[in-house]
């Protein structure tokens, strides 16, 4: 049996559409079975709530008196792209102010426009024949825009990477705050509200679809950037009227040490159409894999170090290597069913018809990774590799000399087996000439915890570890953690100089 | 119940906490201690029934106490319910109820701001 899209749709007129949510749908299949199922039930109802970097919306602010090509513009001095025609502008979300930094970014004046509140839009231009004025600064409300239309390149991931770091430090990130040590867990998605999680294969979702987005209807684009449906990391392109949203379902957000990002609420009502439907949307949260994978490790390829499903990231806790770590999440599930009730009113009061993709997504669609042309410097290319080091039983004095030939300022400290087990510099010395303690020899004065690096690394990795420390030399070392090279800042400072900003 | 304890210059190093638990029976549990030079700031939990007898006699001593009934402001207009702050929190403040909304167990709070810098949408304020 198959239902079409018009039956539905006509139920939904009639105002006799059953619908229900998709967390309701799968005991309801497992109750009356797969085809009394689809006979009942006409529309299963989704729902997500989270962080969505890639949100963002057009502007089209009409012209000035004379006119002006809005060239650079800010809004509440946040700076958004406007490369387009004379009045137009992408406020992106992530955008930071050149003012305030990540306290208010694109976020924040998307959200003071639907909250009602007024934006100081300032515009410069060097002045043409057809557009004279060279600057302009008003004051605007999203009522006095001729269009606001927010177009987001990548919403409503069908599933996404839980996150812990197992280095020592807590580190900041989109996946929120992660304590040392694999301290917590963070995760974000619905699950088994999740729009594209009630149909991995793009069967009903596609271009064209309509769906809630920032409380108000709006479509589907089509397939989001960066969607990776072969790899079950899916992602829709979204749009709708800015001007019809409200802040209950779009808030501007801040993860602290990382910026500016958006809260956005996207629904997609699904129509039942058959048993595939019927099937993909009775779903659990049990049977949705993710794996937790350490954001402490700085490259591309992060390490899985548990999979688990979101059953389990729910329930609060997790067990990673045999030990309990707390999870949570950094969308909102409460909000999440919000929506998928909101749509269900829409459904039931005939304001909301469903409609069948006009375009298929690419299910086999993979994502890439870049292809760097030029590969990141590693340590080993820019390392010194006259080490002059010194050994831990050696007096004081010594490393003094060593110190005052001036090669170097850092002298690491080596073990009989020639291993690295210190660090001492010229302050480490001149404090020991002050100091009252009996201090002898290098063992004494030495700094034990050395931050160190590896021929391998990528020089920004080494230059962030320089930074954070706020220290001016790692020693590089091999597996036997002995000291093959240094890398100071003046290396990384000839090379960044020249090619690399950071 | 929690008390903010605060003393100054001249108090600091007097072992004031001590000789209160001394002299009243009381068990006293440190969850936070600042002591700098001019002034020391120490979070306490004292059991209930006993809250008033501590803080006369802390007060007795020169110091200044203070009941702290809400450690953690929380502004429910500004929060989405998301949930970043539970697991980052030691004390295990913050939890969810049946409804996935957000409820605090505010007596449990050692006001150390972890979930302050957590909170994507600055819902979350704490006591200095
Ligand atoms: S201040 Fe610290 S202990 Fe108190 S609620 Fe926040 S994270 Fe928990
Ligand atoms: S992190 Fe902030 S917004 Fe999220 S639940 Fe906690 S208080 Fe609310």
């Amino acid at each position: 049996m198959e239902k079409s899209i018009e039956e539905i749709n006509t139920r939904i007129r009639d105002g006799n559409a059953r619908v229900v949510s998709a967390e309701e749908m799968p005991d309801i299949v497992a109750e009356l079975g797969e085809e009394e199922a689809l006979r009942e039930v006409d529309v299963v109802t989704t729902g997500t709530f989270g962080a969505m970097c890639s949100t963002g919306a057009f502007l089209n602010f009409g012209h000035a008196d004379p006119p002006i090509r809005m060239e650079r513009v800010w809004l509440n001095d946040v700076e958004a792209y406007s490369g387009l025609a004379a009045v137009d502008a992408y406020m992106g979300a992530a955008s930071e102010s050149t003012t305030q930094g990540n306290a208010y970014g694109g976020a924040h004046v998307i959200e003071d426009f639907v909250s009602g509140r007024p934006v100081e839009v300032r515009a410069i231009s060097k002045g043409t024949d057809c557009y004279p004025r060279r600057t302009v600064t008003t004051t605007l409300l999203l009522e006095d825009l001729n269009d606001a239309v927010m177009v987001n390149p990548r919403n409503s991931f069908q599933c996404y990477d839980a996150a812990t770091n197992m280095t020592e430090r807590v580190i900041h990130t989109y996946m929120g705050m992660l304590l040392p040590h694999t301290g917590n867990v963070s995760f974000s998605g619905a699950g088994a509200l999740s729009p594209l999680a009630n149909d991995p294969a793009y069967r009903v979702i596609g271009s064209g679809v309509p769906i809630f987005l920032g409380g108000t209807q709006g479509m589907v684009v089509g397939q989001g950037t960066q969607s990776s449906p072969a790899t079950g990391f899916a992602n829709l392109m979204t749009t709708g009227n800015l001007k019809e949203m409200s802040p209950e379902f779009l808030r501007a957000a801040t993860f602290t040490g990382y910026g500016v990002t958006m809260y956005v609420g996207v629904g997609v009502p699904i129509p039942v159409v058959d048993l595939d439907v019927v099937r993909s949307t009775a779903v659990r949260d049990e049977e949705i894999m993710t794996n937790i994978v350490d954001y402490g490790t700085p490259h591309r390829e992060r390490p899985a170090i548990a999979r688990v499903s979101y059953a389990d990231l729910k329930s609060g806790k997790v067990e990673i290597d045999g030990e309990e770590v707390r999870t949570s999440s950094l969308s909102s599930y409460r909000k999440a069913r919000e929506i998928a009730e909101t749509i269900r009113t829409w459904v039931e009061a005939g304001s909301m018809e469903l409609s069948l993709p006009t375009r298929r997504f690419n299910a086999a669609k993979r994502t890439r990774p870049m292809r760097e042309t030029k590969v990141v410097p590693r340590v080993r290319e820019i390392m010194d590799t006259k080490v002059v080091a010194v050994a831990e039983d050696e007096p004081i004095r010594t490393a003094a000399a060593k110190l005052l030939k001036g090669e170097t300022n850092h002298l690491p400290v080596l073990n009989g087996e020639g291993q690295l087990v210190g660090i001492v510099t010229t302050y480490d010395v001149t404090k020991a000439v002050g100091s009252t303690r009996e201090l002898t020899v290098v063992r004494d004065i030495m700094t034990r915890k050395v931050v160190r690096t590896t021929p391998e690394e990528a020089v920004d990795v080494a230059a962030q570890k320089l930074e954070r420390h706020n220290i001016s030399a790692l020693p590089v070392v091999d597996p036997a953690h002995r000291v093959i090279g240094m890398l100071s800042a003046i290396d990384l400072g000839k090379l960044l100089g020249g090619r690399w900003q950071l | 119940m929690k008390l903010q304890v605060s003393f100054s210059r001249k108090k600091v190093s007097e072992p004031i906490i001590a000789r209160v638990v001394r002299d009243t029976g009381v068990l006293i549990n440190v969850e936070r201690a600042r002591i700098e030079p001019s002034e020391g700031k120490v979070l306490i939990d004292v059991p209930d029934e006993s809250v008033k007898l501590v803080c006369e006699k802390m007060r007795a001593l020169g110091a200044t106490v203070e009941v702290l009934e809400h450690a953690v402001m929380h502004d429910e207009e500004e929060c989405v319910d998301c949930g970043a702050c539970i697991s980052v929190c030691p004390q295990e403040v913050f939890s969810f109820d049946e409804e996935w909304a957000l409820t605090l167990d505010q007596g449990r709070c050692v006001l150390c701001g972890r979930c302050v810098q957590a909170c994507p949408h600055g819902a979350l304020t704490v006591e200095k």
